[in-house]
């Protein structure tokens, strides 16, 4: 049963992955954009990582996806006509030549390594999200600290770039 | 048993697709989309070598890659909207102002 799924939601999300590039029309590429983000969260669940499967659902689709349609509907952007970078498109079939290539390295290779401790019967036993919490408050606390620090910037980023100037500014700049 | 072989095919394809959005399209939003592809596909590759490796490690930095990819958008659209409201730009060839 787990290669069907693999299939489709490999299928899928290759296709929405496509689809977002190449749909003239920005709502629908979000939507697309949707799709491809919803079967990569299955992909994480056919690899044990059920805890960020729910994540990708709930930040990715869930804030991140809207953010980009309420923008998209506040600046009411119009089908492009000449929709694509002509003076690049014909570096698709370098990128393609060299990534057929490439694909096929990955495929032959045989992917090698020290195995860790984290075995799925060992994050069994305490849940997958509990394990995960308590690796990234041990080991990983001091990222996980830049990364509180990081949105915290972000926030007063994304405020300060998209206030109105007030009166008092526009004094002080022309003063 | 699906190899980890098969995903990181998948991946790299997702993250070829995400290239060719950066530097074929010419609308913003869709650049900042394609910049979401690329790092779903790293997030993809984490994830299915965490998986190979059964160390939790990967699916820790998956997490941290997407609460940077939550701050890079808040941030890249307010850029956007900046650059709309001052009609300054449509679409991603016209700005040129930090252009040397």
């Amino acid at each position: 049963m787990v290669p069907v799924f693999f299939a489709y939601f490999a299928l899928v999300s290759v296709v929405a992955a496509v689809l977002t590039v190449s749909l003239r029309n920005p709502v629908q590429c979000g939507i697309a954009l949707l799709l491809l983000l919803g079967h990569i969260a299955g992909l994480f669940v056919l690899l044990h990582a059920e805890f960020l499967a729910a994540v990708q659902i709930i930040i990715y689709a869930g804030a991140i996806l809207i953010l980009y349609l309420f923008v998209l509907m506040m600046l009411n952007l119009k089908s492009e006509e000449r929709y694509v970078h002509r003076r690049y498109a014909w570096y698709i079939v370098g990128v393609g030549a060299m990534s057929i290539e490439l694909l096929l390295v990955l495929l032959a290779s045989s992917y090698a390594g020290v195995k860790g401790t984290a075995t799925p019967q060992a994050v069994e036993t305490v849940g997958n999200s509990a394990a995960i919490g308590i690796l990234m408050f041990s080991d990983y606390l001091l990222p996980f600290e830049i990364v509180g620090v990081f949105l915290l910037g972000a926030i007063v980023g994304a405020i300060v770039l998209t206030k109105n100037p007030t009166r008092a500014d526009l004094e002080n700049e022309s003063s | 048993m699906i190899p980890v072989s098969a995903y990181v095919f998948v991946s790299a394809i997702l993250f070829v697709t995400g290239v060719v959005g950066v530097l074929v399209r010419r609308n913003f939003i869709i650049v900042l989309m394609s910049i979401e592809i690329m790092l779903n596909a790293a997030n993809l590759n984490l994830v299915a070598f965490a998986d190979h490796l059964q160390s939790l490690g990967g699916q820790v930095v998956a997490l941290f890659v997407i609460a940077i990819a939550a701050g890079e958008a808040a941030v890249g659209l307010a850029i956007i909207i900046v650059v709309f409201r001052g009609k300054i730009a449509t679409n991603v060839d016209q700005i040129n102002l930090l252009k040397w």
